[in-house]
């Protein structure tokens, strides 16, 4: 009765053998096409480098002056203006100025990104239940698997650095910005789409000038989740090599200065509450036809 | 109807919804009924058998009630809907053969198309929606803009342009659906309940505007209700149908006057026949009676009203050219208009 209490277990020579082949099968594809990729990725190196630079070469009053125009331009709301502008304030008097502002940039590149990725292919899932079926247990896997199980192979590929970083914290941040473009898309009325048959437009236009305007509440919702989650990456990107308010919470760990791991957490805590209130109420305003009298 | 010329004619057409429609087809062509083919096979028979001639600058009612098949017809005469079999020619060409390209011509120039709940695009003004068509048509924004002003004009909502449809009440939202279709001046209007959805004042009032409408524009109209009452004011010609097919088709008048089976007359019976029958249909040979003249196609009701206000008890009816043709006595007015039911048991 052994085979009872007995798990069938892979033999343990089997099993080494079993990841041995495995781990050298990955290695020998990172010798072969491991500068190509990276070559391949050079351009986004460059460009996140370049606007790291150019965030940096900014005034800082320039800085927070644009930040709280945005603000204004989003949301129309003064207190969120003055929110921001404090708390950026406040950041730079701490002296974490410069490793927010790499933050940020890696924040937009990031953020462009998933847009850029996310935009296509949640419309992609949108119009085709097949595309659906394959993308969503993608999705599912990006969502839940444990973002250092991805570090490993990302690092393996292409080293430690800013690039491997940014892959990331796309995986983990791109998610939500498809399934709300699929969703949003998905819940356009049926009848208006009918209409917009019935007055012969193409399927180009269906979506330029009914879908995407349609679902912008929920494609813009999807937004405000990736900058979100990328934030909140910040600092497992840290320990590959992304400079920014998450190393300084690293090395806070490693040798337990407790104020400068709060410190530099809050920042990363108001650079979200900075860029969540100015890109919701965004999106929200986007919505004001369907309240109708308000504004 | 024979007077008329057609401009559209829907021929052998058949809907059935399920897996397999077209070797069901065959089953039903073969005289399976609608329950028999829901019970057994699975399948829904939306239309069976449709043949049908609408007018050419004519109101054609297409009347049923839910799950009769009206919306399923209307939807196979712009294909919003793909037929299982049959045709719908339209000016000599069968709309259900055309090609993709054909086809969204048709819809951008030929027929346009106003909505039971109104389909209007929410994150555009009263103006954006009005010029959908056109712009879907590739016209420049100013050029349409003023071509929309025309018809925002003409459906009353002039100052309402820059409003959104939420900011709207159901009545001026379906006229804003109205002036969508009537800006890209296609000559068929498709009308799928378009005034169901509204009050039953604002019902009237959108009947009469789509009236007057037609006196100037002579659009051939496809208009479908569930309401006999609505049909019977607006329609040229109605078509009543029943489980996907075609029970009757004829005028007003004639739906009411002789209704083809027991299901119509049932329906037939609660109407106020007053305000669909006309003189010339019950008038007798003419005689020397005074009595006030009043055309033929004057409405029983309106002739009652005529007739007890004035001295005489008879009314002379007149044909187009002013002649008396005939004579209509105060006992047959109220004959005309008493349900025929009450009738027969007298």
């Amino acid at each position: 009765m052994d085979w009872l209490t007995e798990f069938p277990e892979l033999g343990r020579r089997d099993l080494r053998d079993f990841r041995k082949g495995i781990d050298e099968g990955f290695k020998s594809f990172t010798r072969e096409y491991g500068e190509n990729i990276e070559n391949f990725f050079d351009p986004l190196l460059q460009f996140l480098i370049w606007l790291e630079r150019l965030l940096l070469a900014t005034p800082w009053p320039l800085f927070i002056l644009i930040v709280a125009g945005l603000g204004w331009l989003a949301s129309r709301n003064i207190k969120i203006v003055i929110g921001s502008a404090i708390s950026l304030f406040l950041i730079g008097y701490l002296g974490m100025w410069e490793d927010t502002m790499s933050t940020v940039s890696i924040i937009i590149v990031c953020t462009l990104l998933c847009i850029g990725i996310g935009l296509p292919t949640g419309i992609l899932m949108s119009r085709s239940k097949r595309a659906q079926s394959i993308i969503t247990p993608i999705l599912d896997v990006m969502q839940t698997i444990p973002s250092f199980v991805y570090l490993i192979p990302v690092v393996m590929l292409l080293g430690i650095g800013k690039v491997p970083g940014l892959i990331a914290v796309v995986i983990y941040a791109l998610p939500p910005m498809i399934r709300l473009t699929n969703l949003g898309i998905r819940l356009v009325d049926r009848e208006v789409l009918e209409a917009a048959d019935a007055f012969g437009a193409s399927s180009w236009q269906k979506l330029t000038q009914v879908q995407i305007p349609l679902a912008l509440p929920n494609i813009f919702a999807g937004v405000n989740q990736t900058i979100m989650m990328s934030l909140a990456m910040v600092v497992i990107a840290s320990m590959i090599g992304v400079t920014g308010l998450g190393q300084p919470v690293l090395k806070a760990i490693s040798n337990q200065y407790l104020a400068m791991g709060l410190l530099n957490g809050m920042a990363i805590v108001a650079l979200a509450i900075i860029f969540d209130r100015i890109s919701q109420s965004y999106g929200k305003r986007l919505q004001n036809y369907r309240g109708g009298h308000d504004e | 109807m024979s007077d008329m010329e057609t401009k559209i004619e829907i021929k052998n057409l058949y809907k059935i919804f399920g897996n397999d429609p077209q070797s069901m087809l065959e089953k039903v062509r073969g005289g399976v009924t609608k329950d028999e083919l829901n019970d057994q096979y699975n399948h829904v028979l939306g239309l069976s058998d449709i043949n049908l001639k609408m007018p050419a600058k004519g109101l054609q009612v297409v009347m049923g009630l839910s799950g009769s098949g009206k919306s399923t017809l209307i939807r196979h005469i712009n294909r919003l809907i793909e037929p299982t079999a049959g045709e719908v020619w339209i000016d000599g060409e069968n709309v259900l053969a055309m090609n993709e390209k054909s086809l969204r011509h048709f819809r951008r120039n030929r027929a346009s198309m106003v909505f039971q709940k109104f389909a209007l695009l929410p994150h555009r003004t009263v103006m954006e929606n009005t010029i959908y068509g056109l712009e879907i048509n590739g016209m420049s924004e100013s050029k349409a803009k003023k071509q929309a002003a025309h018809w925002i004009d003409r459906v009353g909502l002039t100052g309402f342009e820059e409003n959104y449809p939420s900011q709207l009440s159901g009545g001026m939202q379906q006229r804003v659906g109205l002036a969508r279709a009537l800006a890209t001046d296609a000559d068929i209007l498709l009308m799928d309940e378009a005034f169901s959805a509204l009050d039953p004042l604002i019902r009237t009032d959108m009947q009469d505007i789509l009236l007057d409408l037609q006196k100037e524009l002579h659009k051939t109209i496809v208009f479908i209700t569930h309401d006999l009452e609505e049909a019977l004011r607006i329609g040229d010609q109605i078509a009543i149908l029943r489980d996907g097919q075609v029970i009757q088709q004829g005028s007003p008048q004639q739906i009411v006057l002789k209704p083809k089976d027991d299901y119509i007359a049932d329906f037939t019976k609660d109407i106020n026949r007053g305000r669909v029958i006309q003189l010339k249909t019950i008038m007798k040979a003419p005689n020397d009676q005074p009595g006030p003249e009043l055309p033929g196609e004057m409405l029983v009701e309106d002739a009652a009203q005529l007739v007890t206000e004035s001295p005489s008890s008879q009314a002379r009816v007149t044909n187009d050219a002013g002649e008396v043709v005939g004579v209509v006595g105060i006992n047959d007015l109220i004959r005309a208009m008493a349900r025929p039911d009450i009738d027969s048991r007298l």
